[in-house]
C-alpha cells in the first residue's frame, strides 16, 4: 500500500500542475469524500476489498479485467480506470446497473453493487495513476489526427472537450468529458459505435450521441487509434519530470 | 444537412439575400414586421439558394498562393497569436465561424466571399469584402482594423477566396450567414435564459461567461466582459446571436435547442456588459439612437437595473496587453 500512496501523490501533483491549482473549495466539490481523511481511508479500504476479492453480494472482483490499480488490459480492450474522474466512474457504474450501457458483464457486476460501494470504487480508481502508454504498432492514421485536432463540419475537434492530447480539461469539465488518452483502440471504437447506434447514453447535452451518429466507420477506427496512441496524464507528467 | 435545416435554410435565404453574409450582416430596415415579405419584394431578381461545399483543407495548393491561404487559415484559427496588433480580446475568427469558416449556418467564409461587395445598412454604403473583414477586427475582436492591403487581410481574403473555389459569384449559397429564427412567441426572458445558460453553456463558457484558457491559450471563448466582442459587433444583436446559437450550440449538437430557448439564452448573454462600441458618441443614449435603434439591440436598455452600454474593459485593442489577456480564467473550472 505504500506504493499506492506514492503513486497517488504523483498523480495528484500532476493533476494540480495540469489544472493550474484549482481552488480548494472547487476541488472538494469534485471529491466530496476527500473532505475527511478517515472517511476516505474507509472508502479506499472498502473499494480495495471489492477490487481484489469481489463484493459480499457476489460482484466479481474488478482486478480480473481492470487490474488491481485499474490499469486495464490493452490487449483485451479492457479500459483503464485509473485516474478517471470520480463522478464519471460513478455515473458509468450506474448506467451499467440501469442497462443504459450495453455490457452484460458490467451490468451483472453493477447490479450487485450498492451506492456506497459504487462511490468507494469510483473514489479508489480516480486516485490511482493512469498506466504508461503502450507504443502503437503503427502510427495512427492522418484521418484520426485530423478529426482529433480539427474536427469536420459540425463535428468539433475531439480535443475541444477532451483536452489537449485527450488528457481531459480537469475538474468538472473532465467529469463531463473524461480523459480518453491511452485507452485501448478497440474499447474506444466500441464506445463510438455504441453512440452511433444509440446503445450508450448520449451524454451531456446529447453531444456524444450526436457526434457518434455523424462519424463514419473509417473515422471511428482512425480516431480511436489516434487517442489510443496518446500518452496519459501520468505518462506526460513522468516525461516532463525527467531531468 | 438535415431535412429540417435544409427547409429552414430555404425559408430564410431570401431574407439573408438582403444583407452581407459574413456574420454580423444587417437586416433590412429594422423593426419590419414582415422582413421576409419585404425582402422578397425588394430583391425579386436574386437567385434561389445554391448548394455548395468548400474543398478540403488538404487541397490547398503547394505553391506561392497556397502559402498565403494557409497563413489565412492559421490566422483564422488563432487570431490573437497571428494578428496581435489588430486584436483586443482573446477571440479568434473561428469562434463565430465554426470549423475554421467552413461550416454552413455558421457564417461560412466561402458564402461571404461571393456576397461582396454589398450594401450594408450598418454603415450605409457598399462595402468591399476587405472592409467587411476590417469591421470584424474593429467590433468582434474589439481591436483595430488592419490597414487595407495588409498581409493579415490579404491572407484572410486568400483563404476565403480559395474556400469559395467554384462557387457562383453574387449567388445565395445554402448555409450562408446564420439562420433567421422567427420572432419568439414568448418574447425573450432573462430568467429563462439564465437557467438555460447554467444548464447548457456554463460548463465550457463559465458561470461568469469568461470562457476558459488552457495552458495559457484561449480555449472556450468569453461571451461577455472585457475579453469578448464589443457592443458594435453583430453578435451583440439578439437575432444574430440567437441564429448562431440555435444552429451551432451546444457545440457538437446544434439545432438541439428550441427557437425559443435560443432567443432566451441570446438575451441572457447580450444582457451583460462588454467593451464599449468604438463608434461611441459620448452618451449611451446618443449612441443607441444612432447605431442601436432596433428591436434586437440590448445596448442602451436597462436590464435588471443595469443600463447596458457602460462598457467593460478597453475598446480599441491597442492598449490591451498580453498580460491583460492572460488574467482571465487560468484555472480550470470545477
Amino acid at each position: 500500500m505504500r506504493r499506492h500512496g506514492v503513486l497517488t501523490a504523483v498523480l495528484l501533483s500532476g493533476a494540480v500542475a495540469h489544472a493550474d491549482a484549482p481552488p480548494p473549495a472547487a476541488d472538494a466539490s469534485v471529491r466530496p469524500a476527500a473532505s475527511s481523511s478517515a472517511a476516505l481511508a474507509a472508502q479506499m479500504a472498502l473499494a480495495q476489498q471489492i477490487v481484489l476479492h469481489g463484493s459480499p453480494q457476489g460482484a466479481h472482483e474488478c482486478a480480473i479485467c481492470h487490474g488491481e490499480e485499474g490499469q486495464g488490459k490493452i490487449k483485451a480492450a479492457f479500459p483503464h480506470l485509473a485516474g478517471l474522474p470520480k463522478p464519471y466512474l460513478e455515473r458509468q457504474l450506474k448506467h451499467f446497473d440501469a442497462l443504459a450501457r450495453n455490457n452484460p458483464s458490467m451490468q451483472a457486476i453493477a447490479h450487485k453493487l450498492d451506492d456506497a460501494q459504487i462511490a468507494a470504487l469510483a473514489t479508489y480508481f480516480s486516485r490511482q495513476v493512469p498506466p504508461p502508454i503502450m507504443s502503437p504498432v503503427t502510427p495512427p492514421p492522418a484521418l484520426g489526427e485530423a478529426l482529433a485536432l480539427r474536427g469536420r463540419d459540425a463535428i468539433p475537434a475531439c480535443v475541444t472537450c477532451h483536452g489537449p492530447g485527450g488528457r481531459g480539461l480537469g475538474g468538472a469539465l473532465s467529469a463531463a468529458f473524461p480523459p480518453i488518452a491511452g485507452q485501448p483502440a478497440v474499447y474506444l471504437e466500441r464506445q463510438l459505435r455504441a453512440w452511433k447506434n444509440g446503445q450508450r447514453p448520449a451524454g451531456l447535452d446529447g453531444l456524444m450521441g450526436a457526434i457518434g451518429k455523424r462519424l463514419s466507420e473509417a473515422e471511428i477506427v482512425a480516431v480511436s487509434q489516434y487517442f489510443a496512441a496518446q500518452p496519459t496524464l501520468a505518462a506526460t507528467v513522468a516525461t516532463e519530470a525527467r531531468p | 444537412m438535415s431535412a429540417r435545416s435544409a427547409f429552414r435554410s430555404a425559408h430564410t435565404l431570401i431574407a439573408i439575400a438582403t444583407c452581407g453574409v459574413l456574420s454580423a450582416c444587417e437586416q433590412a430596415p429594422q423593426g419590419s414586421a414582415a422582413p421576409l415579405a419585404a425582402a422578397s419584394a425588394a430583391q425579386p431578381a436574386r437567385p434561389v439558394a445554391v448548394a455548395f461545399a468548400p474543398p478540403p483543407s488538404s487541397a490547398i495548393p503547394d505553391d506561392a498562393f497556397g502559402v498565403v491561404v494557409r497563413q489565412g487559415e492559421a490566422l483564422f484559427r488563432n487570431t490573437p497569436a497571428h494578428a496581435p496588433q489588430y486584436t483586443g480580446n482573446t477571440l479568434s475568427c473561428r469562434n463565430c465561424h465554426l470549423d475554421a469558416g467552413r461550416l454552413a449556418d455558421s457564417a461560412p467564409m466561402w458564402a461571404a466571399w461571393v456576397s461582396y461587395p454589398a450594401y450594408r445598412s450598418k454603415n450605409r454604403h457598399v462595402n468591399t469584402f476587405e472592409e467587411r473583414l476590417q469591421d470584424c477586427f474593429r467590433f468582434s475582436m474589439n481591436g483595430k482594423a488592419p490597414p487595407s492591403g495588409s498581409p493579415a487581410l490579404v491572407a484572410l481574403e486568400a483563404y476565403s477566396y480559395w474556400m469559395a473555389s467554384g462557387a457562383p459569384t453574387h449567388a445565395v449559397l445554402r448555409g450562408a450567414g446564420y439562420p433567421r429564427l422567427p420572432k419568439p412567441a414568448q418574447g425573450w426572458d432573462y430568467a429563462r435564459g439564465q437557467a438555460l445558460y447554467t444548464e447548457h453553456c456554463a460548463l465550457c463558457h463559465g458561470a461568469d461567461g469568461q470562457g476558459l484558457l488552457v495552458e495559457g491559450k484561449p480555449w472556450f471563448p468569453p461571451l461577455w466582459g472585457p475579453q469578448s466582442y464589443n457592443w458594435g459587433a453583430g453578435m451583440s444583436r439578439l437575432d444574430l446571436a440567437a441564429g448562431f446559437i440555435k444552429a451551432n450550440m451546444p457545440l457538437g449538437n446544434g439545432n438541439s435547442l428550441s427557437d425559443q430557448q435560443a432567443w432566451d439564452v441570446a438575451y441572457y448573454i447580450d444582457s451583460h456588459e462588454r467593451p464599449q462600441d468604438p463608434r461611441y458618441l459620448g452618451s449611451i443614449e446618443a449612441t443607441r439612437r444612432q447605431f442601436h435603434d432596433g428591436p434586437y439591440e440590448t445596448y442602451g436598455r436597462t436590464v435588471n437595473g443595469h443600463l447596458l452600454g457602460v462598457g467593460s474593459g478597453v475598446s480599441g485593442g491597442s492598449t490591451v496587453t498580453q498580460a491583460a489577456r492572460g488574467r482571465t480564467t487560468t484555472t480550470l473550472r470545477d
